[in-house]
């Protein structure tokens, strides 16, 4: 602890060390008076003789100082009085930086919780999506989930790796709930074994499923997240082994999972086991979601490979039924591609993310930019002081230092008031943030964030210190002690730097005005875009799901359906109703299946396109604003009759038989035991993943069918998004109303997924609207920043030339003139910072095209635009100055030299 | 840094010279520089200050201790006295100054080559 002693005792070593050079001093002046010299030569000699004084007192500091902290310390005091003597400069530096620094650590935070942070499991590093592909699987090629497990393939896989530690299926879905107030559809997830042991979460209360759970037809169990078990339960912690009723049937409680607790992306209320039963399995029914943990050691290639050497043992293990080749599925080339988890849950919002963080970080460097500048001129300003520090003996490097640590000074200072502003900026981002951003939940300000906003502050006050501190260090003293006093016109060198700067500044807000026009014009891209509804904001959609449990018989199913449309389109205001298996944009899990037509010829062992299924109710295209294209819509007897009909969408058409209307008549069906169905209705596309995303084809079939393998009792689609076409659509008493509806049909039914489709339509659109917002507040932050640069510069400059203006305007020079000539100035700035700006963007821009739609990266309308943006506000920014300049009296400003 | 002093023959002379100078009797700085300059015959020309930060060095290797006392002139004045350390330090520093000075003596020692 000395050298704390030493920190303290610093005052008296200062005062001994004067007193004794003092006496030395005295003494050497006594002498050469005593050898008669006149006492004033006496102490000039001795003075002269003993050296710098202060430069020796410093030295003999420096040998005690720890470290040159102290020196440190003196200039960040220095810096301070400095800083607090010139407090509109100190304010603009710090808003500058803080504004700069809170959306910068804003950003980063959703970047760190998004991206860089493991997922909330135990040893997250070693859980993988068993993700595949199917490349000879035409139409399987849009599934973003690739190809998807089937129970088969999970038996083979758990049975026979040697690279997972625990391997499982899983599924969404819904259920009913019943028995407690009001009936509620509840969100499930159905996991196979080992998909609770690999994700390795312990329950909070009670215990996992394990394999005895997972015995077809054995005892039915349950499992809550814990969101469900404080909302239903109020927490209760005796639920464990009482009963729900789920799907009608009693399930018993046996654990409650974690608060936070999802699977992989998956919210839930309720997961079951899926207890598949191994002895009915086929090789189909690729529509599970498939996890493992991989083994200590084993890598991702490992595991593909594993998996790779076991689909052959697949195809020969099971089969889909008598008589069918297994074999067929080679043509698929079935490919294993597992991924990280995180990647699974991540997919491609981390380079939306990355462009925003790096939109942000272009502000940051405009912003640093700024106080560059500012810090240039007042150093400029500060001249003399330097000088004269100098010439007092202040090396170089004790200069430079001062520069730095008053420029790191404002760094810290802004960075810590930024700290503050970006608690609420996340707040903010978390608001407007799109609700399908994974993670949302987790996005917080934590240490890394905090870390990362430290340096990042240190950084930037580096940076624009720095230019600064190199220029104007000790370099050319005696001129500038010189000149400092005289305002001559300053050379050309000295505006170089913040020329620079400028240009460097114009460019950056032109990429950043770039990327924030290619997506307003995405945007509007969008817009237009006809989803294949219409004015959605009329149009309630809400969803009901009628368990066999609850009816059993089909027929009565429909019927059922049928009755709840006429009950819901007798409300008041309501024009027209309809159903669909699902709505376009709504995310639920669809059915794919190929579909044969009768007049093509299909090779042996290929298995044609897949295309979408949806089943509709007649009523639902007028209700729902889809346009009939060709033929007729299904009848309520069409479907009762359970008369072959069927219908399809206008791209399906188009490619099998050319136009709409030739599709008419023609028959089809999606396997040979099915009787042929006569399509009766083209229908126009829909844009079933988004706005973005192309239109998939489509196969429309009635609400109530034969037995699709041509025995037994028809079937009904049991699950269904009721639209209901209504001014009031989306207000609190036509809900009730709507509730009231559904209930005087069958009282156990709930309504669920209850929106208008213009919500629905917006959560589609929310990933562009987000990207948007945050380019467009970038942009916004850019332009100004860049204003006030140019601005700044122009301003600086013209005061610097007030006397060569003064001169100019004595020999006759026109107040135009000299406008002429600051303009011209700042518009060649201006100017040279476009041209490099546009090449910039010309390469960045890139980056983003994945983010945009119906508008290329390249687009020449937004170059343009925002390149004349920005020419037009920079001429503004120098008329202000340079009318400044007109006004210049000759006479003021000569009478200074 | 560009100091206008004239330094010293090799780093450490200076501080040589000083322990040598104390190993006699303590004195305080003007003492010192006096004594150095005279012992040298004025051929060492050490501007007085730079003897100041060489005693802080030393106070702070231990090597010598200060003592506020009064001089012959009736000044209150340091008077910087050598410690066991330093004395031990001087030898040292001699001993390889010696060796060091055979050596170059040696190369510069005509004839030879």
């Amino acid at each position: 602890m000395n050298w704390l002693r030493q920190l303290f005792s610093r005052g008296r070593l200062n005062r001994e060390l004067s007193e004794e050079i003092q006496a030395h001093l005295d003494e050497k002046v006594e002498e050469l008076v005593a050898e008669g010299m006149s006492r004033e030569e006496a102490m000039r000699s001795a003075r002269r003789e003993f050296g710098n004084v202060g430069l020796i007192e410093e030295d003999c500091r420096e040998v005690w100082a720890w470290p040159s902290v102290e020196d440190v310390f003196f200039d960040i005091r220095y810096g301070l009085r400095s800083l607090t003597h010139n407090p509109v400069f100190a304010v603009v530096a710090l808003l500058t930086i803080a504004i700069g620094v809170a959306a910068n650590a804003a950003v980063f935070s959703v970047v760190n919780s998004v991206l860089l942070k493991p997922l909330n499991y135990p040893k997250a590093e070693e859980l993988v999506a068993l993700h595949q592909v199917a490349p000879g699987a035409e139409g399987l090629a849009d599934f973003e989930n690739g190809l998807l497990l089937s129970p088969s393939m999970y038996f083979t896989y758990a049975d026979h790796n040697q690279t997972f530690q625990s391997l499982g299926v899983w599924i969404t879905g819904t259920a009913n709930v019943t028995g407690m107030a009001e009936p509620e559809q509840v969100r499930t997830v159905s996991v196979s074994d080992g998909v609770l042991q690999t994700l390795g979460v312990p329950p909070a209360l009670g215990r996992w499923f394990s394999q005895v759970d997972q015995v077809p037809n054995g005892p039915v169990r349950v499992m809550l997240s814990y969101g469900y078990w404080q909302r239903r339960f109020g927490g209760d912690r005796t639920v464990i082994g009482r009963n729900i009723t789920v799907d009608s049937q009693p399930r018993e409680i046996v654990g409650v999972m974690p608060q936070g607790f999802r699977f992989v992306d998956a919210d839930f209320d309720l997961t079951a086991p899926l207890a598949f039963n191994r002895g009915k399995v086929i090789l189909a029914g690729f529509g599970f979601h498939g996890i493992a943990r991989l083994k200590p050691g084993a890598t991702i290639a490992e595991a593909n490979a594993d998996l790779t050497r076991l689909l052959p043992v697949w195809m020969d293990s099971w089969s889909n039924g008598p008589g069918s080749n297994p074999h067929i599925y080679e043509e698929w080339r079935i490919t294993p591609m597992i991924r990280p988890l995180k990647q699974q849950v991540i997919g491609n919002v981390g380079e939306l993310l990355w462009v925003v963080m790096g939109t942000i970080g272009l502000v940051m460097l405009i912003a640093c930019a700024n106080v560059t500048n500012l810090l240039l001129v007042r150093v400029e300003t500060r001249q003399q002081e330097l000088a004269v520090r100098t010439a007092l003996g202040a090396g170089r490097t004790r200069i430079v230092r001062g520069i730095l640590v008053e420029s790191v000074m404002l760094g810290i200072i802004g960075g810590v008031v930024g700290a503050g502003l970006a608690y609420a900026g996340v707040r903010f981002l978390v608001a407007i943030g799109p609700s399908n951003l994974p993670r949302l939940n987790e996005i917080a300000i934590d240490a890394r964030t905090l870390g990362f906003t430290f340096i990042l502050s240190v950084l930037s006050g580096l940076l624009f210190g720095l230019i600064p501190a190199l220029k104007y260090a000790g370099a050319g003293n005696i001129s500038s002690l010189q000149s400092a006093g005289r305002t001559i016109s300053v050379g050309r060198e000295r505006h170089r730097a913040r020329n620079l700067l400028v240009v460097g500044q114009v460019a950056m807000a032109l990429v950043l005005l770039m990327s924030a026009g290619l997506m307003i014009r995405t945007f509007a891209a969008l817009r237009t875009v006809d989803p294949g509804f219409a004015d959605p904001q009329h149009l309630q959609a809400l969803r009901i799901s009628i368990p066999d449990s609850l009816i059993a018989e089909s027929e009565r199913v429909t019927r059922t359906q049928n009755a709840i449309l006429e009950k819901l389109s007798a409300i008041q205001g309501v024009k027209s109703a309809g159903f669909v298996s699902e709505m376009p944009m709504e995310g639920f899990d669809s059915d794919w299946d190929e579909i044969f037509a009768e007049d093509k010829v299909y090779a042996d062992n290929t298995i044609p396109p897949l295309r979408l299924y949806k089943h509709i109710s007649p009523g639902l295209l007028h209700a729902a604003g889809t346009r009939l294209v060709a033929g007729r819509e299904m009848t309520w007897s069409d479907v009762y009759g359970l008369r072959p009909v069927v219908m399809v969408s206008e791209n399906l058409a188009r490619e099998m038989w050319g136009t709409p209307s030739a599709a008419i008549g023609k028959r089809m069906r999606e396997f040979p035991k099915m009787p042929w169905h006569e399509v009766v209705g083209v229908i126009q596309d829909v844009r079933e993943k988004g706005v973005q995303d192309t239109a998939p084809e489509i196969v429309y079939w009635p609400p109530l069918m034969e037995n699709a393998f041509g025995l037994g009792p028809a079937q009904a689609t049991r699950t269904v998004t009721f639209v209901i076409r209504s001014d009031r659509a989306g207000t609190e008493s036509f809900l009730t109303e709507v509730r009231a509806a559904v209930q005087s049909v069958n009282s156990d039914l709930p309504v669920a997924s209850v929106r208008t489709m213009q919500e629905v339509y917006d959560k589609s659109v929310a990933q562009t609207s987000f990207t948007l917002v945050m380019l467009g507040i970038a942009g916004t932050m850019a332009l100004t920043l860049g204003i006030i640069g140019i601005y700044g510069v122009m301003s600086y400059t013209v005061s610097q030339r007030k006397r060569e203006i003064g001169i100019r305007l004595a020999l006759g020079a026109q107040g135009g003139d000299v406008l002429k000539i600051v303009l011209r100035q700042g518009t060649k700035l201006a100017l040279v910072g476009v041209v490099i700006g546009i090449a910039a963007a010309l390469a960045l821009t890139r980056l983003m095209a994945n983010l945009l739609f119906g508008v290329t990266a390249h687009d020449p309308l937004t170059f343009v635009a925002v390149a004349a943006l920005l020419i037009l506000v920079a001429v503004l920014a120098c008329y202000i100055p340079a009318r400044r300049a007109t006004l210049v009296d000759p006479i003021v400003a000569l009478r200074y030299e | 840094m560009n100091k206008p002093i004239q330094r010293d023959l090799f780093p450490g002379a200076l501080e040589m010279m000083i322990l040598r100078t104390l190993k006699r009797q303590p004195m305080h700085g003007y003492a010192l520089v006096q004594q150095i300059k005279r012992s040298s015959n004025d051929v060492l020309q050490i501007e007085e200050g730079s003897l100041y930060p060489a005693l802080q060095r030393l106070l702070k290797e231990g090597f010598v201790k200060a003592e506020w006392g009064i001089s012959s002139t009736n000044r209150r004045v340091r008077i910087y006295k050598l410690t066991a350390a330093g004395g031990k330090h001087l030898e040292r520093e001699v001993s390889s100054f010696e060796r060091m000075l055979k050596g170059i003596t040696q190369v510069l020692a005509p004839g030879e080559l």
